[in-house]
């Protein structure tokens, strides 16, 4: 295209994780001046470690208990970390801005009941002929609210009834892939013109069994205790969840200067593939990627947040991918967010661009998260922030979050 | 304005290349069409599960697949290959397992259902537990590395992709019922940005299981005339009761017309707009005054540079609810205005049933085989029309009319609506 593209800026951000909600929260636990401490329960999804979410006070958000009785705790998660963003970005509460803003929601299923599960497999297991049965407890165990709660596109659906915003709204269902696609779909939108603004982001709960089973399929768990993530690197690897929810407000260079809006960051490279995850071949991909993106790094330290999930040989190849941009003159200081946050699954990009506009618009990077000696040291002002998102199964990344040139919020 | 390779607001103009159906009353376009038009239904008594207990016992499920081991996402995926692989060979584009464009696929989530739910659980090691304490020791202890990749939410995506060689991260969506619409609004709009010159869009729906009829049944919004299984799906009439639950896939193949002319690909009709808006009002209706649908019709129209005269007819959403028939009555009346009157409005509901995600681009696939052939399939089962419903729904007998613009609605739970408009190839 031969018009320029447009800057797209981050003008609000609604965060709520296992270490706290809003932005100050997660500065104060990640900047302490010490390694901080994850918040890991290891006793709800035994075997595995999970990383909660913090309590949150969702009559401050979704005030009438008739919309919070329609939603299960993901959807109630989604719904108020969207407001926090929408808060932030000074546009709650204002009909014209609302009804002008799109919204793509990265979005898994909903809560299933576990004891309704229990009960059917307890009373259809060994059964000759369960289809009777099954259909009887169904009828009289289901309820229309359970339903509504499952549903992927009720988040988004919530987020428009709670807090009234109704432009276009898609939901992408897909793991880490979804984040990814959501967000590289409403930059591109931004910069050509086709929406002006846009809340995208999403929500997981690690504390679900149901969830445990979907990714112990593939066995893909950690069992026993929490560690750093790059700590399993050398070994079979495996997953540690976390919940969290993450909305970011991305908005036109434009639209937000006329209405005074000042950004946190800027983000205007996303991109992604995938790969048939053949031994080398998310690394083949990542490199492509790398070329894509390279133009704009210049030799020197570089912050970087990997959202790395801990599988295994994903693990080793994403920090070998990190390691190999020396080759570019760059070096990385990298973050390992999982060993923080979990993997949060769809949410992980939209977290990992929230942490990035953070360290941007606060003028200083994140101290390393372990002790490892693999996240190297971060001084001085980070100028971009580079983020890798490989899914934990399908899908690679790369999203490079920016300084603009003028004046951000949080003073810097 | 004839040839025009920019469309009115100056971006590339977006046109299909390729249409592929697979739906309860036939396999392929043309068994598609010779039964759409002959008002034949696909709605049958559900053979795949026992229905004892159940309030609704007939949908327009899709068995030729095998019922035996049925898995929702595997037999979404089937589906979506079928309707795929007619679009791509009709289109002619890329080569075989190399599509070049992306992918979006409106799918519905894919969930672990009760047969492999009772596997898992019947395992052996967790013997002495019960509940997902159980279930999750008898898959440490298994290998059930099938299950995980056709149960992550991307994997029919993904295992679409790889079949057909589709460029870059494939995206898997759902609007509920707009789905398919938003699939194609995803296209459309990759290729206004220049980001593509093609794009391949799939809706596919295989999800019809016990769970899934009860969770519609709790929500009442099914049809229970169980003893009449054809004559239950009947959009706009006096005494519908509900939708009718179905399967299917279609798939466009969306291009720029510059490239689609340059390689000399038959057009089979323009994108020639796209409007959305979210209700804000309620999980499962909508606004009462209708002004979100109402808005979503006047910006696809204005997304299209087109006024209400210009819409030959209209492919409803018609899902045969009291609920939906009444509101798009509504609504349409309030955006076209008297220009209504003289616009057949026609459900393919009323044979294939509701194929949720998946009816968006089914309806879009009819639309423009309706511009094709100049024939507008009927709404069947209207023996009584609804006497406040006063819209011509091209009741029992097809129209045989010229039709040079579609208008497809498709309106999802959630409040997500989407409004696509197709016409013929400019003259």
């Amino acid at each position: 295209m031969s018009i320029e593209k447009t800057e797209v800026w981050i003008t609000g951000i609604g965060l709520v994780s296992s270490l706290g909600e809003g932005p100050d929260a997660h500065w104060a636990q990640l900047k302490s001046g010490k390694v901080p401490v994850p918040s890991v329960d290891s006793e709800s999804q035994a075997p595995y470690p999970v990383h909660p979410i913090v309590d949150i006070s969702i009559d401050s958000q979704i005030p009438k208990r008739s919309d919070q009785r329609q939603m299960g705790p993901w959807q109630h998660l989604g719904t108020y970390a969207a407001g926090l963003a929408l808060d932030d970005a000074g546009i709650a509460h204002n009909p014209e801005l609302l009804a002008a803003t799109n919204m793509i929601v990265a979005a898994g299923g909903g809560e299933r009941d576990l004891d309704v599960d229990r009960v059917i497999m307890e009373k259809i297991s060994g059964v000759e002929n369960p289809g009777p049965v099954l259909n009887n407890l169904l009828n009289s165990e289901l309820r229309p609210t359970l339903f509504l709660a499952q549903l992927s596109n009720l988040m988004a659906g919530n987020i428009s009834i709670v807090h009234h915003v109704t432009d276009s709204s898609r939901t992408f269902m897909g793991e880490e892939s979804a984040g990814v696609s959501a967000i590289e779909t409403a930059v591109a939108q931004i910069q050509h013109g086709q929406g002006e603004i846009f809340l995208v982001g999403g929500a997981y709960i690690a504390e679900r069994a149901d969830m445990c089973m979907l990714m112990e399929f593939g066995h893909t768990l950690w069992q026993g205790e929490h560690n750093s993530v790059w700590s399993r690197k050398d070994g079979t690897g495996g997953m540690i969840m976390g919940s969290a929810g993450a909305f970011l407000i991305l908005e036109s260079r434009q639209h937000a200067e006329a209405r005074g809006a000042k950004p946190y960051a800027k983000i205007n490279t996303v991109v992604a593939d995938r790969s048939n995850r053949q031994a080398g071949a998310a690394r083949q991909v990542a490199d492509g990627l790398f070329k894509q993106v390279s133009g704009q790094i210049p030799k020197g330290p570089l912050p970087v947040l990997s959202g790395c999930c801990g599988v295994q040989p994903q693990l080793k190849e994403e920090h070998d991918f990190l390691n190999s941009l020396s080759e570019f003159g760059i070096e990385p200081a990298i973050r390992g967010v999982t060993t923080m946050f979990g993997n949060t699954l769809e949410t992980q990009l939209p977290l990992g661009v929230i942490l990035a506009s953070l360290a941007i618009s606060r003028g200083e990077f994140f101290d390393p998260f372990d002790t490892t000696g693999i996240e190297k040291e971060f001084s001085g002002q980070p100028e971009r922030v580079l983020i890798s998102t490989w899914g934990h199964w399908r899908g690679e990344s790369l999203a490079l979050v920016e300084k603009p040139g003028v004046p951000l919020r949080g003073g810097n | 304005m004839a040839h025009s390779l920019k469309d009115h607001r100056g971006r590339p103009v977006v046109v299909v290349t390729g249409i592929g159906i697979v739906t309860s009353v036939g396999e392929g376009k043309e068994d598609n069409w010779r039964n759409l038009t002959a008002g034949v239904s696909g709605v049958s008594k559900i053979s795949r599960f026992p229905t004892e207990g159940l309030r609704t016992q007939i949908a327009g499920t899709i068995d030729w697949q095998g019922k035996d081991q049925y898995c929702a996402p595997v037999h979404s995926i089937g589906l979506a290959k079928k309707s795929a692989a007619e679009a791509i060979a009709q289109s002619g584009i890329g080569s075989k397992k190399s599509f070049p464009g992306p992918l979006f696929v409106a799918n519905s989530p894919a969930e672990t259902n009760w047969d492999q739910r009772m596997i898992v659980y019947n395992g052996k090691a967790g013997a002495d537990s019960t509940g997902y304490e159980r279930l999750l020791k008898n898959v440490r202890a298994g290998d059930f590395s099938r299950y995980f990749s056709l149960f992550q939410f991307i994997s029919i995506a993904e295992h679409l992709a790889d079949e057909f060689g589709t460029r870059g991260q494939p995206i898997s969506l759902t609007t509920a019922c707009a789905s398919g619409a938003t699939s194609v609004q995803l296209g459309v709009e990759a290729i206004r940005r220049g980001d593509t010159d093609a794009a391949l869009c799939i809706g596919t729906d295989g999800g019809i299981c016990e769970e899934m009829v009860v969770r519609f049944n709790l929500l009442s919004a099914l049809s229970t005339q169980n003893d009449d299984p054809q004559g239950a799906s009947k959009p706009f009439s006096k005494n519908r009761d509900g939708f009718v639950m179905a399967e299917g896939s279609a798939t466009l193949v969306l291009e720029s017309y510059e490239s689609a002319k340059a390689r000399g690909a038959k057009i089979l009709g323009v994108v020639r707009g796209a409007g959305e808006r979210a209700d804000t009002f309620h999980r499962t209706r909508s606004t009462p005054d209708g002004s979100a649908i109402i808005d979503t019709i006047t910006r696809s129209m204005a997304d299209a540079g087109m006024a209400p005269a210009e819409i030959d007819c209209i492919n409803a959403h018609g899902t045969s609810t009291p609920e939906n028939d009444k509101m798009e009555y509504l609504s349409l009346s309030a955006a076209l205005g008297s220009e209504l009157d003289n616009t057949p409005i026609s459900s393919n509901k009323s044979m294939i049933g509701h194929t949720l995600s998946a009816a968006g681009t089914i309806e879009a696939a009819i639309s423009l085989l309706t511009i094709q052939n100049g024939v507008i399939p009927p709404t069947i089962n209207c023996n009584e029309q609804d006497p406040n419903i006063l819209m011509d729904v091209v009741p029992n007998e097809k129209r045989i009319q010229s039709v040079n613009s579609v208008m497809s609605n498709s309106f999802g739970f959630g409040g997500q609506n989407v409004c696509l408009i197709f016409s013929a190839e400019p003259a």
